[in-house]
């Protein structure tokens, strides 16, 4: 459902064919481990069954012998680390002293099958001298917890500690007078919410194929989300030449953030150099749970206060990170979602980054915010029934507005919140009656409640490359370099259609190499459409400023009085060239017309997402169900809507599945228990109703067509809408994730303890 | 090295002969052996759903199938499912409503709804959401899969054409 205005584009709008959809619909698309060259080995990875282990010694002589192996690399076959980053990220390859979670990498093998590969892999000798192992983000910070990497000292705004400790650091945001702000409360709430490390999920694992010229040039192609990523990563850790690495990326298959590192592909290039052959290593999937993604496990201790009248007075928060085995986690951007959608005078926000004994933590999309979001509009919600408003009325009285000041500092810029918000309100599914209930109580009639909840997302611009070049025929080739995960070739044609006055199907995109396109930066932060359709657009504009001078060159006419709109070049005279015609005529009058733009889009526009749920709980077993799902979101100007309403519904399922069944369960001894598709569900075709949608479009003024991106936020609200439904139907409020049934039975006083522990 | 297996099987309606371990799954034999790359390894376990094809006219996760058992056996896979005029119907209904992202769990989408329709022209939502349910998709929320499923089937029955 799109809200009805006139429309001011011809293109841009239309739920066109996808250029990539027939190969993907025949399996001709060629994904990461579709990728085959001749001579090729396969490589395998030799992981850690331990989570923190020292490693005393590695004898690879068995798998060596073994007829049909080529090569058998280790930490010790890569270059000396330059500094502590470069430490962490060459330990991650392959580890050096210890390994610190079961799944890192120790070796791996090439060989002639992947059988045999693995074969090997499996005799070679590792000697471990096993440590007490910690992947709770609160027992990690204890004082007795065991320690990671003796020299990680915590770094905060007083300067580094003067102790090992697995705070890798701590930051703090301060605004005005948070003590004096809950003082002018009249109603204060408090919640400790817990939430479970879960894995991006990407059906295609991760797969690289590595191979070296006889000159020293390595190619790499590989399922990610940005080639020069890929390309640089590679370089740094290689010491390589820039020019010396070409990265051609596939298809990808699913990525979510998650393939915006590199895992595979430095051990693929070792593996190569040492056979002389190319060499293709396909992660099996439990080594994609166990040693890729994920997202954190965190810790969220919240406090807010607002007035009788239903005005935030002061928030406080204190945020716990997981970063599994190295920092970085995303704890800043989890801080910049807590509150982001309010203005509120007074807050203090603490976020603090912990190290692990599990796989380092990478991007998962919207990093750091779905279980922010989670505390943050759980306790919302609680608030705004103490002072007993309207949900949606208690966030409209709260909500910022373009130039306030955020709690983590900066200011808003134009943002469509509070238009999304009221589209929530005034949607059929918010003001249809919920069979029921709200507020049927619990062990009688149906235990049904509907829940909203409300997320700001920062969104991205950064850097983007796109080339087109005019054909004879007056078709247009358009090149970026911008990994396209599920349609940006499509979107990024659209606007450059949209300012070539062309139709749709006289373009042709396709994505390119490190070798053949300008630098991009990875397809991630919802800013593909935006800024690589920012870049299309400059060098359509381009190319009609070059094709004028033509036409006023053909004619002998000054450049100025050559007029375009259309497809087609005119004068007041009535000359009139279509492009098409130009076109045949370009490469015989002054050579081919081309152009590249490269830009570093520096301002980006906000993306604000509502969503409703409506739930039934079974009071007995604690299984919620489902009834009904809205999305309403604020995307700028929807590009190809059919597509937004598919980031809309794939976010949205994914938060439900974070919501009510996703979490890394860890034994004691720090490893994984569920690392396959079976013991760590995702939402199935059963476990979700139709998710409707509701495009909300208050454009973004520094997009020419005013785009904003999609991607992000649709994953933030689901789990706070599902657990504020959850609370109306059996009036328990769920404070961890996942929300499985022994979570909500224990909430309700069925059981007593929790039957199954997840990492937090 | 194991002794190999020679193996006589129809894939996508031709003859086929192969020579494979015993121990390897069909869908290596297809990936690896047959170059028919269009079914997918999402898990290696059957819990996915991505490397979905028929055997038999049965749906089947070629993971968890020997490849020496489809001796003597039809097989079909996505690569068989267009022929020179063009798409099927089901991979038009897929396209034309925008029911796949990034198109790696498509393939075993496909083939899992040729084996629902096949059996029942006219299945309810509910029964395609169960049928669908071993078949795992992170991209879309099932939503546009489950309608282009309903268009596929309304394409298939000659009743309408596919509103994009």
């Amino acid at each position: 459902m799109t809200a009805q205005k006139k429309k001011p584009f011809t293109v841009v709008g239309e739920r066109l064919p996808r250029y990539d959809g027939a190969d993907k619909m025949t399996g001709k698309a060629i994904f990461g481990p579709d990728v085959t060259l001749p001579g090729m080995l396969h490589g395998f990875v030799l992981r850690s069954p331990h989570a923190h282990a020292r490693l005393l010694s590695i004898d690879t002589s068995r798998a060596e012998a073994l007829p049909g192996v080529y090569a058998v690399v280790t930490g010790a076959d890569l270059p000396p680390a330059e500094s502590t980053d470069h430490r962490y990220a060459r330990d991650n390859t392959f580890a050096s002293d210890k390994v610190l979670y079961a799944g890192h990498a120790v070796a791996a093998v090439a060989a002639r099958t992947p059988t045999l590969a693995e074969q090997a892999a499996r005799i070679i000798d590792v000697e471990y001298e096993l440590l007490p192992a910690v992947t709770d983000v609160l027992d990690t910070t204890r004082d007795d917890a065991p320690i990671l990497h003796d020299d990680m000292r915590t770094r905060s705004l007083a300067g580094r500690g003067n102790k090992s400790s697995n705070v890798a650091s701590h930051f703090q945001h301060m605004k005005g007078d948070p003590a004096r702000g809950f003082a002018e409360a009249d109603v204060i709430v408090e919640r400790e919410f817990h939430t479970a490390t879960v894995h991006q999920g990407y059906i295609e694992s991760h797969a690289t194929v590595a191979t070296w010229s006889d000159d020293g040039v390595l190619t790499i192609h590989t399922t990610t989300q940005g080639s020069f990523a890929v390309r640089d990563h590679v370089v740094w850790l290689l010491n390589l030449p820039m020019s010396k690495v070409r990265v051609v990326p596939t298809e990808v298959g699913g990525a979510f953030g998650g393939k915006n590192t590199s895992y595979v592909d430095v051990a693929a290039a070792l593996l190569a150099r040492k056979a002389r052959r190319p060499v293709k290593i396909t992660m099996p999937r439990p080594d994609v749970f166990l040693a890729t993604g994920p997202s954190s496990g965190a810790v969220f201790r919240v406090k807010l206060g607002a007035t009788r009248d239903g005005r935030i007075t002061a928030a406080q928060a204190e945020l716990f990170y997981a970063a599994g085995a190295y920092p970085g986690s995303p704890v800043g951007s989890g801080a910049n979602v807590l509150f982001g959608p309010y203005a509120i005078p007074n807050g203090q926000i603490d976020g603090y980054d912990v190290v692990t004994n599990g796989p380092r933590v990478s991007s998962y999309r919207a990093p750091g915010g779905t279980p922010a979001n989670f505390a943050a509009e759980t306790l919302l919600d609680e608030l705004a029934e103490k002072l007993g408003l309207d949900p949606i009325e208690f966030r409209l009285r709260n909500h910022a507005r373009e130039g306030d000041e955020r709690l983590d500092g900066g200011t808003h810029g134009h943002i469509g919140g509070i238009e999304v918000l009221e589209a929530a309100q005034a949607c059929e599914h918010y003001t249809a009656p919920l069979e029921g209930g709200p507020h049927s109580g619990l062990h009688r009639g149906l235990h049904r409640g509907r829940g909203v909840a409300h997320a700001a997302w920062g969104n991205w611009g950064g850097r983007s490359s796109c080339a087109l070049s005019v054909n004879g025929d007056g078709t247009v080739s358009l090149v970026t370099s911008s990994v396209d995960l599920s349609g940006t070739r499509t979107t990024i044609a659209m606007q450059a259609a949209e300012a070539l006055g062309l139709p749709p199907e006289r373009i042709k995109p396709s994505v390119g190499d490190t070798d053949n396109t300008g630098y991009a930066d990875v397809s991630a932060g919802s800013r593909t459409t935006y800024a690589t359709g920012i870049a299309a657009i400059q060098a359509a504009k381009d190319v009609i400023a070059q094709m004028r001078a033509r036409a006023a060159a053909l004619w002998d006419v000054p450049v100025e009085t050559v007029g375009y709109a259309d497809g087609v070049f005119s004068t007041a005279d009535a000359l009139r060239f279509t492009l098409a015609e130009l076109a045949e005529q370009v490469t015989s009058s002054g050579g081919s017309v081309s152009s590249i733009a490269n830009v570093d889009v520096g301002e980006w526009g906000a993306g604000f997402s509502t969503h409703i749920a409506d739930v039934e709980v079974d009071p007995e077993t604690g299984k919620v169900t489902l009834l009904r799902y809205t999305v309403v979101q604020d995307v700028g100007q929807a590009v190809h809507p059919a597509m937004v309403e598919g980031q809309m519904q794939g976010g949205a399922t994914q938060g439900i599945g974070w919501a009510l069944y996703e979490g890394y369960a860890y034994n004691d001894a720090g490893q994984m228990l569920n690392a396959n598709f079976l013991d760590y569900k995702i939402p199935t075709s059963l476990d979700v109703p139709m998710i409707e949608t509701v495009i909300v479009e208050v454009p973004y003024p520094k997009h020419p067509f005013g785009v904003r991106g999609v991607g992000e936020p649709p994953i933030l609200p689901p789990p706070a809408a599902i657990a504020n439904a959850i609370y109306r139907a059996v009036g328990v409020r769920p404070d961890h994730l996942p929300m499985t049934p022994a979570h909500l039975l224990e909430k309700m006083g069925v059981i007593e303890s929790r039957i199954m522990n997840h990492d937090s | 090295m194991t002794n190999k297996t020679l193996v006589s099987a129809t894939i996508n309606g031709e003859p086929v002969e192969f020579l494979c371990e015993p121990h390897q799954s069909l869908l290596e034999c297809l990936r690896d052996i047959l170059e028919l790359t269009g079914t997918k390894e999402g898990c290696n376990d059957g819990n996915c759903g991505a490397c979905s094809v028929l055997l038999d006219g049965q749906l089947v996760n070629a993971c968890l199938v020997l490849g020496v058992e489809i001796a003597g056996r039809a097989v079909t896979t996505v690569e068989g499912l267009a022929d020179w005029r063009g798409l099927h119907p089901i991979q038009r209904a897929f396209l034309e409503t925008d029911a796949f992202q990034c198109g790696f769990c498509t393939p075993g989408f496909l083939i899992a709804t040729k084996a629902l329709l096949d059996r029942d022209p006219n299945p309810t939502e509910a029964e395609i959401r169960a049928w669908l349910s071993g078949n795992l998709c992170r991209c879309t929320g099932y939503d546009k899969i489950v309608r282009a499923v309903q268009a596929a089937a309304c394409l298939l029955n000659a009743k309408c054409e596919v509103d994009a």
